[in-house]
């Protein structure tokens, strides 16, 4: 099939999901107990101010009713105005969204170059000690989730040895009137690397927190998957030619091999963004998982929404990412 | 004149288990074509893994030495064991199916190595790659240098692969039984096509092969192997006349027009057998003691 039909038939389903998962959070966050009205009633205010409030929030509709007024909005770029914060919640959400993005990002390529060096490391030197070493130390960064990756991290590298910051994303003196939310990018472009480096100490301790149970799973199957490719034939025959061990790994196995780690590293990235929420808490780094946190405890319903619909829209977006780098990774995919 | 090839009493086992490769000594001078026959497991490929350095991680060389060019490979450290292979040695596969890089182009396959290993100019080592893919007869050299291999035929691979193989002007190919993944029809063009390229470059030749009538065609001596036993290493001629074992004999035999399309089953008669594998125990015991 042609690469555009492949393309259109994925943007349409993507539609239809996220439409599914507007209708679902939509009606759950109506049915859920808790009240947002309750929340933000002045001391004694009266049924009269609670039959005032719910109509000027549409709380006072039923639910179909008030899911097309919300949806019509949505499609006109209006997803409604937080109740909590008295704003409307699309800019809320952009606002935030960059700084989860940067933390996400910055985990992954953590994930990636922690577990592929371990992958890497543990096929060259397999059947030796350092193979079982890494083996170990993969186990133990898998059974600790990223939480507590995150609690462990404050204590050894915040507490017993202060290294980094564990608390914010940038410190408060350093504002340097950002244009954009892309803070470390923007840093960056403006070669205002004391800022890139007051930035990256914030982000290395949440952001190693998350991709380190990512990174053992992308070194275990990796090497995995680069052990079984090692025995095949071609690269069999690549080690006659005299290529060093090293250069037969990295040329000849790796890229077949990598394949099946690609696919899964991208369903695991959806977790890892899944896991922002918690861990942006715990460092109280000011992004959208931070963000949702209140947004739950506030019965923010609108923001919520927002909110939810955006890590939806996310995580399309990661598996489309990971469907066409699959393609040009294949050649068989490419020419079919 | 030493010899290009010279295997001494190698054995090689299973950790820890039994032999696979029993006592196994064997030479080849340079520009010698030496058939390698034997059923099924006898221990044909284990004997051409050890020589190019790519035994299985479970197996292990137990005695023995192998005289590439005079030196023993087994005694050099692991990285100066695999260039000397390298420059001397070449394999020609099996299965031409499964040994190319699905994710790499042909042309780099090929030229790959004498880049990097012998550093030729990328233009001079395409250029003889070229060359060498007109020498097996493909026709649009240049175009199938920028296929990858799920775009081309058995055929076409094997042909590729051995021009691979001659690429860097190697002293030894061994040849794994390089026709039997093949269909029938492609069989006969292959085996007329390796055996040009030895004549032409004055290759010396390790070929393995189930078919004594490929044996007969293409060989001047002949080692067979039964259970990792050398049995017998005669000349080809010799052999044909008045084999030297009771065994081979039967071997002939079974194969009456020295053909064996199938070119996996030598129904050898149980006597035969029996005989052979009493010699193949008696072996074994003399060894472990020791
Ligand atoms: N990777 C391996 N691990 C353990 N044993 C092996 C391995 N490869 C081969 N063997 C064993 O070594 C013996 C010799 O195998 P080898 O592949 O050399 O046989 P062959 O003569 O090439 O047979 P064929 O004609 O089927 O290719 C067999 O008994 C086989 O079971
Ligand atoms: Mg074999």
């Amino acid at each position: 099939m042609d690469l555009l039909a492949r393309f259109l038939i994925r943007l349409f389903s993507t539609a239809i999901t996220l439409f599914g998962v507007a209708v679902i959070v939509f009606t759950v966050v109506r049915v859920v107990p808790g009240n947002p009205i309750a929340m933000m009633l002045p001391p004694g205010a009266t049924p009269a101010d609670i039959v005032r409030l719910k109509a000027l929030y549409g709380l006072d509709k039923s639910i179909p009713q008030q899911f097309v007024i919300w949806f019509w909005g949505v499609l006109h770029g209006d997803f409604g105005t937080s109740i909590s914060l008295r704003q409307p919640v699309l800019g809320l959400v952009l606002g935030r969204l960059p700084a989860t993005l940067e933390l996400a990002t910055m985990a992954l390529v953590m994930a990636i170059l922690i577990g592929g060096a371990s992958a890497l490391t543990a096929v060259r030197f397999r059947g030796t000690q350092i193979e079982t070493g890494i083996d170990v130390a993969n186990g133990a960064a898998l059974s600790i989730p990223d939480f507590l990756w995150g609690l462990l991290l404050i204590i050894f590298f915040g507490v017993l040895i202060p290294l980094f910051s564990i608390s914010g994303r940038i410190s408060p003196d350093l504002q340097l009137n950002f244009e954009t939310q892309f803070y470390l990018i923007e840093s960056i472009v403006r070669l205002r690397f004391d800022v890139t480096a007051n930035l990256l100490a914030h982000m290395f301790m949440p952001a190693l927190a998350l991709a380190l149970p990512l990174a053992a799973i992308i070194g275990q199957l990796l090497k995995q998957s680069l052990k079984e490719t090692m025995e095949l034939d071609y690269v069999t025959l690549a080690r006659t030619k005299g290529y060093s061990e090293t250069r037969v790994i990295l040329r000849e196995a790796l890229r077949n091999a990598i394949l099946p780690t690609l696919t899964l590293t991208g369903v695991q990235f959806t977790f890892l963004i899944g896991g922002t929420v918690i861990v942006e808490r715990l460092f109280s780094y000011e992004g959208l998982g931070n963000m949702a946190i209140d947004a739950v405890v506030n019965r923010d319903l609108p923001l919520i929404q927002g909110i939810v619909i955006c890590f939806a829209v996310i995580f399309t977006a990661v598996n489309l990412v990971v469907d066409l780098t699959y393609a040009a990774l294949n050649p068989r995919l490419r020419h079919a | 004149m030493t010899a290009l090839l010279e295997i001494e009493n190698l054995s090689v086992a299973l950790k820890n288990g039994p032999r696979l490769l029993r006592s196994v000594s064997l030479r080849l001078d340079r520009g010698e074509v030496r058939g390698l026959v034997g059923e099924s497991g006898a221990g044909k490929s284990m004997i051409g893994k050890a020589v190019l350095g790519i035994l299985p991680r479970s197996a292990e060389v137990v005695e023995g030495r192998i005289l590439l060019e005079g030196t023993d490979i087994l005694t050099l450290p692991p990285a100066e064991r695999r260039r000397r292979i390298g420059r001397i040695a070449a394999l020609i596969p099996q299965d031409p199916l499964t040994a190319l890089n699905p994710s790499h182009r042909i042309g780099p396959q090929i030229t790959d190595r004498l880049v990097d290993i012998l550093g030729w100019k990328r233009e001079k080592a395409e250029a003889r790659a070229l060359e060498l893919l007109a020498e097996v007869n493909i026709s649009a050299p240049a175009r199938v240098m920028r296929n990858y291999p799920h775009e081309l035929s058995g055929g076409m691979r094997q042909r590729i692969l051995i021009a691979s193989a001659f690429a860097a002007e190697p002293a030894l190919i061994i040849a794994d039984e390089p026709t039997t993944a093949l269909d029938v029809t492609v069989q006969k063009q292959i085996l007329k096509i390796i055996a040009g390229m030895q004549a032409r470059h004055g290759t010396a030749l390790l070929f393995v092969t189930h078919d004594l009538g490929v044996v007969s065609k293409v060989c001047q001596s002949l080692s067979v192997l039964y259970a990792g036993k050398v049995l017998e290493d005669t000349q080809v001629a010799d052999f044909f006349r008045a084999p030297g074992h009771a065994y081979s004999a039967a071997l002939l035999a079974a194969t009456p027009k020295y053909t064996d399309p199938e070119g996996s089953l030598m129904p050898v008669g149980p006597e035969v057998l029996a005989a052979v594998q009493a010699e193949v125990d008696a072996a074994d015991r003399e060894w472990r003691h020791v």
